[in-house]
Formats: structure tokens, sequence, C-alpha cells
């Protein structure tokens, strides 16, 4: 296998979502390709570093005027019942 | 605040009450987003003023368009696709480009030739339970995330980060699978690179030698 096409599985792979055909030429290029493996290894610790990680939180003044706000258009756009 | 909803009522469910001009499913439905929609905008912005602002305005949008929300795509990719755009014309106008723009222009110039091949390759250090504690770490991911170009910056947030599916990243984007799958794996391969440039052990860092497959 060619590098661009490599890299072109290169998600599906870390994805795991590769065609099994194709996944069987696949795995043996990273038999002997250990970089390969490493690389794929990497994304995936790298992938799971960001998920992981505290998300950013609304602060909860903001929060609260933004659902005042929402409140305010909600009751222009469906006058009092 | 709505408190008379049961969690496992679902979004479709809610935005069928919404639609019928229930106040409160269309706050729960805001309530169980907007936390996903403010870290995206984070992400993509890094400045309070702006995310707050983007947060706001994709749920006043999502309330002036709910009528014509059919449910095709599920509301928290609808929300996503809304604060996304919302924050691309943000950076535009931040790099005073015009809105209609470069997009269009550079878009399918990226193919899997142009990206570059990974260079330091090595195993981590540590594993990222591990890491993901460190105060350092997380500056680390910041700054390496602001590195990225905007446009594979946030199809790494949409679909490695908020779990959407490539064709889900593609409608939301208006871009075809094609163009995601390419920014996804530079944006993928960038982050490992500078990641893995701190993380990974330098003493099994592995030297490749002038490109066997190529």
């Amino acid at each position: 296998m060619k590098c661009e096409e490599l890299l072109a599985m290169l998600n599906e792979y870390v994805d795991g979502t590769v065609d099994p055909a194709i996944c069987a030429e696949f795995e043996r290029h990273m038999a002997g390709c250990n970089p390969c493996q490493v690389v794929v290894d990497n994304i995936r610790q790298t992938i799971t570093l960001y998920k992981d990680g505290q998300p950013y939180s609304m602060p909860v003044k903001f929060r609260e005027q933004m659902h005042d706000a929402l409140r305010r258009r909600w009751r222009e756009k469906h006058p009092a019942r | 605040m709505a408190h008379s909803i049961p969690p496992e009522t679902t979004d479709a469910e809610l935005v069928r009450r919404a639609q019928a001009g229930e106040l409160e499913a269309f706050e729960a439905l805001t309530s169980r987003h907007e936390q996903r929609v403010y870290a995206l905008a984070m992400r993509m912005l890094r400045q309070e003023q702006d995310a707050e602002d983007v947060t706001q305005q994709t749920f006043l949008s999502a309330l002036e368009n709910l009528e014509g929300f059919r449910g095709e795509a599920s509301f928290s990719t609808w929300v996503l696709r809304i604060a996304s755009h919302a924050a691309l014309k943000i950076i535009r106008k931040r790099k005073g480009l015009n809105t209609v723009s470069l997009e269009e222009a550079t878009d399918n110039s990226e193919n899997f030739d142009s990206i570059p091949h990974p260079e330091f390759i090595a195993d981590w250090r540590q594993s990222p339970e591990h890491l993901v504690e460190r105060n350092e770490v997380r500056r680390l991911l910041d700054d390496a995330l602001a590195r990225l170009d905007e446009k594979h910056r946030l199809v790494f947030l949409l679909r490695d980060i908020e779990g959407l599916s490539i064709q889900e990243t593609a409608a939301a984007l208006e871009l075809s699978e094609a163009n995601v799958k390419v920014r996804l794996l530079r944006a993928r391969l960038q982050l490992r690179e500078e990641l893995t440039r701190v993380l990974g052990d330098p003493e099994r860092r592995l030297i490749q030698s002038p490109h066997h497959h190529e």
C-alpha cells in the first residue's frame, strides 16, 4: 500500500470502520510497519484526551440572562394564553 | 426553569411540544444542549464574550426557526450547525474577510496528497486517563487546538468531540463527506504531532528511514 492510500484510510482505521476486505491489507502493513501502529495509537489517545478533558462551563449569570431573553422572545411570539 | 419534564422524554418529543407552543419544552431543549453549544463556541473562539454571543444567538435562532424544523437531523445536530456557522462568521470577521469568502475558493484543493506525514512518532509516557487531570496538559490541548485552521478545528470538534457522524458533520457544514474526511485527518494528524512532541517518550522515538513505502 502506498502512503497516500494509507493516509486516506487512517480515519476509518482509527474509527474501526474500515471495510474488512481492505482491512486485511492494512493489518498486514501495520504488522510490518510499527510507526504506523504508533501513529494510530497516538491519534486515539489524542481524541480520548480531548473528549475526557474538562469542557468549558457556561457561567451561571450568563445562563440566567440567556434564558430570560429566550422567555421574553417566546412570549412575544406566543402572546398570552 | 422546567422541572416537570422527565429526563427520559426524547428530544424529538420536546421539539413536537415546543412547536405546539409549550415554552417549558423549549427551555428543556435549551438546557439539554446549551453546554455543548457553549463548549464548541469556546473551543472555536477562545473568548468568553464571543462564545456567549454565539450561544445566545444559536438558541434565539432555534426559537425563531422552530416551525421550520422538520427533524431530518436531530435537534442537537441542528443547534451545533447553527453554532458552527455563527462561530465561523465571527472568525472571518476577525480576519477581515467577508463572509461569502475564501471558503469556496480554497475548498476543494484539499486532498490526501497534501497532508503532511507524521514526523515525531513515539508512544506517550502516560495514558490519557492520567494526563487529563493536569492543568498544563489542558493548556497544551487548548493551544494545539487553537493552532489548527478553523476549518479543520471545526470538523475535529464536531466529529471527534461531539460525536457527529461523518455524514452529519458534512450536512452541518455543507461540505462533501470526502472533504470532511480530509479535514478530519489533517486535524487529527496535526494535533497528534503537536501533542506527541510534548507527551511522547523521546527515548522511544521511532526514527523512520527514508519512507520505505513511498
